[in-house]
């Protein structure tokens, strides 16, 4: 049986406070009207921070000019001041959606790679189930407050969803023509139902396999590769579906075909890469003896692998549209080089080129700290990718990596450790009655 | 290497792995061991090193990416920089994009090829080839491990029969 180590809860409890105490503050700063929101741009125009909005003034007094007609350029000013005022009181939202989703993702990521190991009969796997059943454990809190955080923004507490507003939608053909799919209703029946659905496998999977170590025949293994094939199917169109209603909807008026699956494989390779550290953290310290080399060896050939299958369909989606360049596509990707060149092009090498010189080397795949550092990167170049998916959709060219980001991520991120790290401390850490223990035990690469 | 051998022929590939640990044990230099299959860990067993093939097809690789790069940026930018359909011919980086499928390409082909042809070249395989084949049915369901004799002959025999061999032949070496 796992201890949790006294140091470790401190530490997540220190980070939740922290995470607490800096997204409050976030949220306290955000301006509350207009004028507040033009000051506040006022002062960092000061700083010398944004050099794009020079460019931006001159566009506005070249209208003014142009246009003749200060009725319309007070309208006009009016509808862009709102807008300010709402990218800036979006960004503690933004902060706390991106970093709430992103812990919520790796529980999800690794419970899709625990179904694939169930319904693949994996040989090398049953010794990491419990630390991978450890990890989905954070499905629950995780889900709940990703949940709640949709609520709010149905109920109007943030300008985050464009699509809910409905005196946008008013003015608004595009819209109007989703509104059968993007509807406050809808969207929130259908979250329930995703998430009621990964719950449920989860927490049906888990008592499964604890059964199986008391039971004296495999009915209860044999029942969990069943349920563990039928959730891919399940999770597969949830996921997807997923994808276009909590990321995509972010920019309504913006589609993409693959973006499901992109958002499947950052999921992915997150998960892999945390099962990986915790599994090297929980060996450290004694506690998975029998993990051996070659298992994570194995987890970090799955990092390698997703990482670079990450790359390409991020590629393909990038490259299908800036190649055929069609104005109602494009705009998606105009914005990110725009504004978000630094984070844009960090992820693409934090994602991609740092994970595929470090793991390419079989020697270096079996190295612990090598995975720990490349893990690390790769999780933080993740971040990024939602922090990209989300950030430009609804804080726009005003964000800023400071105290709401960091909180977010020392909240969620002192939140899952505690939580993952508790349920590791309510089952033994080796199954005992699986069929495939002993050739995992045994398992040499 | 010894101009006489002794062959010994086994027939199971896990009496063949004990052997050749028995062989190394009383330090006699195993010349070739003849398997129909790979023997999962008689690399090891034999003390063999490492291949190196994997470096090479990474060096190939990455010539492959230089020649890809190289190439279309000649084409397209240096030599007739023309507007295709809009595409952004001043740099290479701005028009990058439309070339990754093909430096993406070249760079599997050359890693791929090269390392294949470097295979053939260091295992000494071509069309035509002599067939170097001590006992044909290694092909089929026998190993046979190769010791260089010197003057010892009675005393590797004894140490071979020991092993498990089926069959035991002293032969001189051709070449």
């Amino acid at each position: 049986m796992y201890t949790f180590s006294n140091r470790l809860k401190i530490g997540s409890f220190i980070a939740m406070g922290l995470g607490l105490i800096c997204l409050a503050i976030g949220f306290v700063s955000a301006p509350a009207t207009v004028e507040e929101a033009k000051a506040m741009v006022a002062a960092s125009h000061d700083d010398g921070h944004g050099g794009g909005h020079a460019e931006e003034a001159g566009h506005e007094e070249g209208g003014q000019e142009a246009h003749g007609a200060t009725a319309h350029d007070e309208g006009h000013d009016a509808s862009h001041d709102e807008h300010l005022l709402h990218q800036l009181q979006n960004r503690p939202w933004a902060a706390l959606y991106v970093a709430a989703f992103f812990f919520f993702m790796i529980a999800l990521g690794v419970l899709a790679f625990y179904a694939v190991q169930r319904a693949a009969q994996a040989g090398w796997s049953p010794l990491l189930f419990r630390v991978m059943e450890g990890i989905t454990a954070y499905i629950v809190p995780g889900g709940i407050i990703v949940f709640v955080i949709l609520v709010l923004s149905v109920m109007h507490m943030n300008h985050m969803f464009v699509w809910m507003d409905a005196e946008t939608v008013a003015h608004d053909k595009l819209l109007q023509g989703k509104a059968g799919y993007l509807n406050p209703t809808f969207f929130l029946v259908r979250a329930a139902i995703f998430l009621g659905g990964w719950i449920f496998y989860r927490e049906y999977s888990r008592k499964l396999s604890l059964a199986q170590d008391q039971s004296d025949d495999n009915s209860n293994f044999v029942k969990n590769f069943r349920w563990s094939a039928a959730f891919l199917v399940f999770y597969l169109i949830t996921e997807s579906m997923m994808s276009w209603d909590w990321i995509m909807s972010l920019d309504p008026h913006w589609f993409s075909t693959l973006f499901g699956w992109y958002v499947f494989a950052s999921m992915f390779v997150s998960g892999i890469t945390v099962i990986a550290m915790i599994a090297i953290y929980l060996k450290s310290k004694g506690y998975l003896e029998d993990v051996n080399d070659s298992h994570i060896h194995d987890l970090a050939k799955f990092m390698f692998g997703i990482s670079i299958f990450w790359t390409y369909l991020w590629f393909a989606q990038f490259m299908l549209i800036w190649y055929a360049n069609i104005p109602e596509e494009v705009t998606y990707f105009v914005a990110r080089l725009q504004d978000y060149k630094l984070p844009f092009f960090t992820m693409f090498a934090m994602n991609f080129i740092f994970p595929l010189l470090l793991l390419m080397n079989s020697d270096y795949k079996r190295v612990n700290w090598f995975v720990v550092m490349t893990g690390i990167v790769l999780l933080l170049g993740h971040y990024l990718d939602v922090f990209n998916m989300v950030m430009p959709a609804t804080v726009g060219d005003q964000w800023y990596f400071g105290i709401p980001e960091i909180g977010g991520i020392l909240f969620f991120g002192g939140l899952f450790v505690y939580w993952v790290f508790n349920t590791l401390t309510k089952a033994p850490l080796q199954p005992k009655r699986n069929p495939f223990i002993e050739e995992s035990r045994q398992f040499h690469y | 290497m010894a101009s006489k051998v002794i062959q010994a022929l086994y027939n199971d590939d896990d009496v063949l792995m004990h052997a050749v640990k028995k062989v190394r044990a009383a330090h006699h230099h195993i010349e070739e061991v003849y398997t129909p299959f790979p023997v999962h860990g008689l690399d090891k067993a034999m003390g063999l090193e490492h291949t190196r093939i994997a470096i090479t097809s990474f060096m190939y690789g990455c010539l492959g990416l230089t020649v890809a790069i190289v190439m279309m940026n000649y084409i397209m930018i240096d030599d007739w920089p023309q507007d295709i359909g809009g595409k952004p011919s001043f740099s290479y980086m701005e028009n990058m994009p439309a070339f990754v499928p093909i430096m993406f390409e070249m760079t599997v082909f050359f890693a791929a090829h090269l390392m294949v042809i470097t295979f053939y070249l260091r295992s000494r395989m071509w069309p035509f080839k002599k067939a170097e084949n001590p006992d044909k049915r290694t092909t089929d369901d026998h190993f046979l491990m190769e010791i260089g004799v010197h003057d010892n002959e009675k005393e590797l025999a004894d140490l071979l029969w020991e092993t498990g061999a089926v069959e035991i032949n002293v032969t001189e070496k051709e070449s």
